[in-house]
């Protein structure tokens, strides 16, 4: 806030501000103070230091605080001099922590308060002795209050489009505009050379690096320190102060936003290139990483190699260090694809990444050149050298100005806005506008790269307004016309869970071990990047997802479960790759809910049948289930689903050795394609006899081999119209029957729409169907 | 006569005594009947002189009368006994637990998105769906996000190859719906997305619904309209406040977040909303018209809104779930939680 007010008057409190900069789209996300809470530290002098008599290591200083007496305070600090000026916590004190300061004796010598290190004060995570204060510090002040400590800290979040507000003068201009106010800050003048000193730039990609500034300084003072104020603003961005070359093109690139670097001018010679990666080239880079850059990294080299990995990171043999008194400096416009990606390739996130693959004014870097030369060498003295500007400019993404109509800016927002407000807020952002008949016609600034169009304004316009103070309407809607099989799965899931059925949500990738496992003959589609090796195969279907919920939930004391998941399979064929819905249900344990009188009976394949059978009951087609083997299912309780002779899917208990290999129990599966049970169908309807029905009941013998279900296909084949339904009631072997017989009986119900049945229509259907079943079967009638 | 008299007496006795209805039934053979012992006094009339006769009928008469009475009054005594003691015998414990069927229900996802497209559907929208393996171009390209995109970043794309992704967001659906359809449309699109990103409050597979309307003449104005009074209906609260924040998303112009009024606290400022009061629900925007082009739709002719909102987020919020990851451990105990939801 501090920073900010030295462009802006901000007279609310960094709470309504904060607010005011989420609502413009700079969304907020902490208030901190400058400091952690402390109390009763003021500036002291430090007047006289004497050794301690009984320590070697301790100093006994006296200290004007302001006070009115001079306080003895001993001190182990090694940095303690006379005529310093530093933090003294006086007795009554509290520093952070709740350290509180109290008279005390150390080793015999009394002290009446303490001299601060910035640690202590909670400004620094280390440092080597007192906090020194500059000579003008007054003595006696409240240190809190002289150094700004109660200031706010806002921390804002930005969206990748506002790379403008990366540096202060973006902040301000938004501050600006929102509050109606003029845009201060510090005046920039270019500083001429004095020495001729300069370094040749070769640039090799004018797309990659358009534009690249240089200059040499000289004669810097090694002993130079940063001023505090510096310092403080750099700490309060959450930058580390280093060296004060450092620490001022830091400082530039969070005023200005254009991040820079700067060499020790002996490593990195007379001629410097711009240049991607060849072979052989080596880096270390500051971090201590040892690194080969290939040709998408773009490089600055010197004679002797790679000296940085350009807009990312500088290489440590070139580094300016404490001994450094010939630096280059560099400003340059490094293009956001030539960098996309590239910091990322090595684990690097730093803030001059950051800033340039979101984008830089490409005008910026002359001007933070000069800013920075300016501070430089009123910091740490020398002589500069000539701007060695080289490429040129860039040419702005929108050239010619954006035309901005009224009409559309009702058409878009839903109301008009006042052609004095338009301006205002347009002019405040920078932008140069015009009035012409329809509207306007608008220069965004350089920086801003996300102002290229019409609605772009528009949404300037709405942002800086504000939101809340657009209207709010309701469309009228007109009734579509909808299909019934919009809702269809869904209706099947509700019949899934009203049949007791929980459903589950599994992940659509599993491990590729259990893709294996149930569908070998399926090469399923692998992420190339998965989170785990649990994650990595896409589901070539669903029942691993629930033999895994059932698992987990078996493992949990549910051994009764029924459980159904609706969702894509993912089957790679010759055609690309087959994304399919599906719906697929599990059951194990108890066939009903335990109860008092309940048959305690376990579920078995029939009662995954009756599931399969109740969901495709709504379904036009003729669903018939054929004996089939599948790999994950077991032979002898597997079956293929056709509807119509088109297999829709499978039902079956799980193979017993995958039982085994996944440690779960007896448990019965089955999958269905969800776009065929997606078929709504419309009911027709079919008038009602007004005759009542006859049931004739004839049990018949046939060989074990023969399947019930073909006999029941072989009855419906022969299309008795009076015939209505076929009621398979009872299937039994034993006595009276040979070893390989079984008996089956089928309850014929019969019913005419003309009149009222008689003993010949039944004899002659029932001799129908026993005939037919003879034939077809060998089948006798058993009696 | 007296022999009358004693043998009323002994059935009135006897009557009383019968202790069911067949004994009962016996008695009225035996004294009423046409072989009865009051029948066969009435045969002996014929020997008493003809003067006492009618005295003597009259008498066997009125007992056989008091007796038919009496076996009346007893016959109904004993149906009610016989009835209380069956109804007393076919009691039950009507403690006992019921035969309850088994009960299943809805993930609490589906019954989130549910609801949401119960909304739209009243205001006209279809459902639209889109693969989940996606293309680059459907996914990025088309959004106006192109290759070197920062928002690139944002998404943690989980990818196959160099062209095919789990679509990190439903927003491809708004493309394959615009390739397909002509204006005016009007959809939501919900279905699962990817991140390659889990921790506590990241699952690399979540849930989005997606809207989409596109007509002549569809404002900003209508796109508050129409979210603000979604979240009032999603919220059951006719007076929860929102709020649209400026914010960015490449297919969108101008972009918005929009906040809610804390649903934990009503916005005083709690742990839920981290003391702000507000809670980020949906993004939203006016459709960009990069986007247009991209699907060759007159942005000159045409504007429309899209909407996007984290599935789950909804559902933590409503039902107060705490715990991201508990939607997909598919803990039989969390699920029936929400069995019986509506």
């Amino acid at each position: 806030m501090e920073w900010l007010r030295e462009w802006v008057s901000v007279e609310e409190s960094a709470e309504a501000f904060g607010h005011r900069l989420t609502m413009a789209g700079l969304e907020l996300d902490a208030i901190e103070a400058a400091a952690p809470a402390f109390s009763g530290v003021r500036i002291g002098s430090v007047l006289t230091v004497a050794p301690h008599p009984d320590a070697d290591r301790l100093r006994v200083c006296q200290v004007d605080a302001g006070t009115g007496e001079a306080l003895s305070i001993v001190c182990g600090a090694p940095n303690v001099f006379e005529g310093m000026r530093a933090p003294v916590a006086c007795i009554g004190a509290v520093l952070p922590g709740d350290f509180r300061i109290k008279r005390s004796k150390l080793r015999g010598v009394e002290s009446r308060g303490m001299l601060c290190s910035a640690v202590e004060l909670g400004l620094a995570e280390s440092s080597e002795g007192l906090m020194e204060l500059p000579a003008e510090a007054p003595v006696g002040a409240d240190f809190r209050e002289w150094l700004g400590l109660d200031e706010a800290i806002l921390e804002v979040d930005l969206t990748p489009n506002r790379a403008d507000c990366l540096g202060m003068v973006g902040v301000a201009r938004e501050a600006g505009v929102l509050l109606d106010q003029a845009v201060g800050g510090p005046v920039i003048e270019p500083v001429a050379a004095t020495i001729d000193s300069a370094v040749e730039v070769r640039l090799t990609d004018a797309d990659a690096c358009p534009v690249y500034a240089a200059r040499v300084i000289e004669g810097l003072d090694p002993d130079a320190r940063t001023p505090l104020w510096i310092r403080e603003r750099l700490r309060r961005c959450g930058l580390r102060p280093l060296h004060p070359v450092v620490d001022v093109t830091n400082y530039v690139m969070l005023e200005l936003g254009q991040p820079m670097h700067a060499f020790a001018a002996d490593a990195a010679g007379p001629v410097i290139t711009v240049r991607f990666g060849e072979a052989g080239d080596r880096l270390r880079l500051l971090n201590g990483n040892e690194i080969e850059p290939g040709p998408t990294d773009l490089l600055i080299a010197g004679q002797g190699g790679p000296l940085a990995l350009a807009g990312i990171m500088g290489g440590e043999p070139s580094a300016v260090g404490s001994s450094t008194t010939r630096i280059v400096l560099e400003s340059a416009h490094f293009s956001p694809h030539a960098l996309a990606g590239r910091a990322r390739a090595y684990g690097l996130h730093t803030d001059a990444s950051h800033r340039f693959e979101r984008g830089v004014d490409p005008t910026l870097p002359l001007y933070a050149m000069e800013r920075a030369t300016a501070m430089i060498l009123q910091i740490a003295g020398g002589a500069a050298g000539p701007v060695v500007h080289t490429g040129t400019i860039p040419a702005a993404h929108a050239d010619a100005p954006i035309g901005l109509r009224r009409e559309r800016i009702v058409r878009i927002l839903g109301v008009a806005l006042a052609p004095n407000e338009v301006e205002r807020i347009l002019t405040g952002l920078g932008c140069r506008v015009t009035t012409v008949e329809d509207g306007w016609q608008v220069r965004p600034l350089r920086a801003r790269f996300d102002l290229l169009r019409e609605e772009d304004l528009i949404e300037e316009l709405a942002r800086i307004h504000g939101y809340e103070r657009l209207p709010q309407t309701l469309p009228h809607a007109t009734a579509p016309v909808t299909s019934g099989a919009q809702d269809a799965i869904g209706v099947r899931k509700r019949e899934l869970a009203d049949l007791g059925f929980h459903e589950v949500i599994s992940f659509s990738f599993i491990a590729a071990d259990w893709a294996a496992a149930f569908y070998p003959e399926v090469q399923g589609l692998a992420l190339a990047n998965p989170i785990s090796s649990e994650l990595a195969v896409m589901r070539p279907g669903l029942w691993p997802g629930l033999v895994r919920t059932a698992a987990h939930n078996v493992a949990r004391q549910r051994a009764d479960l029924r459980l159904f998941e609706h969702g894509l399979r993912f089957v790679p064929d010759a055609s690309g790759l087959r994304q399919e819905s599906r719906l697929a249900g599990l059951l194990c344990g108890r066939a009903e809910p335990e109860h008092w009188q309940a048959a305690r009976r376990p579920v078995d394949f029939f009662d995954a049948k009756g599931v399969v059978e109740s969901l495709c009951a709504r379904h036009a087609g003729t669903l018939r289930f054929v004996a089939a083997a599948h790999p994950a299912l077991h032979d002898g309780q597997s079956a293929q689903v056709l509807l119509d002779g088109h297999g829709i899917g499978w039902v079956g208990a799980l193979h017993p050795s995958l039982r085994e290999r996944f440690d779960v129990p007896e448990l019965f599966l089955f999958e269905l394609d969800a776009a065929v049970l997606a078929e709504a169908l419309v009911p027709t309807f079919k008038a009602l006899s007004a005759f009542p029905s006859i049931r004739r009941d004839i049990a018949l013998v046939v060989d074990e081999d023969v399947p019930a279900g073909e006999m029941l296909a072989a009855v419906a084949e022969l299309g008795l119209p009076i015939l209505q339904e076929n009621r398979l009631f009872d299937v039994y072997r034993g006595k009276g029957l040979e070893e390989n017989e079984k008996s089956i009986a089928l309850g014929l119900i019969l019913r005419a729409f003309d009149r009222t049945l008689g003993e010949g229509d039944v004899d002659s259907v029932t001799k129908a169907v026993v005939d037919q079943l003879s034939a077809r079967f060998g089948a006798k009638p058993r009696y | 006569m007296e022999q009358v008299d004693k043998l009323v007496a002994q059935a009135v006795e006897e009557i009383r005594e019968a202790a069911g209805l067949a004994e009962l039934d016996q008695l009225r053979v035996r004294y009423l009947g046409k072989k009865g012992v009051l029948t066969a006094q009435l045969k002996e009339l014929g020997r008493l002189p003809p003067e006492e006769r009618p005295k003597a009928g009259q008498e066997v008469n009125a007992a056989k009368q008091r007796l038919s009475v009496l076996i009346e009054e007893r016959q109904g005594e004993l149906t009610r006994a016989e009835v209380a003691r069956k109804l007393r015998e076919e009691r039950v414990d009507v403690s006992l637990p019921g035969r309850r069927p088994a009960v299943g229900g809805l993930h609490p996802v589906t019954q989130t998105i549910d609801r949401i497209e119960s909304f739209f559907a009243g205001m006209g929208y279809a459902i639209a769906e889109g693969p989940e393996v996606e293309d680059d171009f459907h996914n990025f390209e088309a959004l106006n996000i192109p290759e070197e995109h920062p928002a690139r970043a944002m998404h943690d794309t989980f990818y196959f190859d160099a062209h095919r992704v789990l679509r990190t967001h439903t927003s491809p659906v708004q493309i394959r719906t615009m390739e397909q359809q002509k204006p005016p449309l009007r959809i939501i699109a919900p279905g699962r997305v990817y991140r390659c990103d889990s921790d506590l409050t990241h699952s690399p597979m979540f849930h989005q619904v997606e809207g989409l309307y596109v007509d002549s003449g569809v404002t900003f104005a209508d796109l508050r309209g129409v979210l603000s009074s979604f979240l009032q209906s999603f919220f059951e609260r006719e007076d929860l406040q929102t709020r649209f924040r400026p914010s960015y998303f490449p297919f969108t112009e101008p972009s918005a977040e929009v906040d809610i009024q804390c649903v934990h606290c009503g916005g005083a400022g709690c742990r839920v909303c981290k003391q702000t009061g507000w809670l980020e629900v949906m993004g939203c925007g006016m459709v960009h018209p990069n986007v247009f082009a991209h699907v060759g739709i007159d942005s000159e002719r045409f504007t429309g809104f899209a909407f996007g909102l984290g599935v789950e987020r909804m559902a933590m919020l409503r039902y107060g779930v705490n715990d991201l990851r508990l939607f997909f451990e598919n803990d039989v105990r969390f699920i029936e939680q929400f069995a019986r939801a509506g």
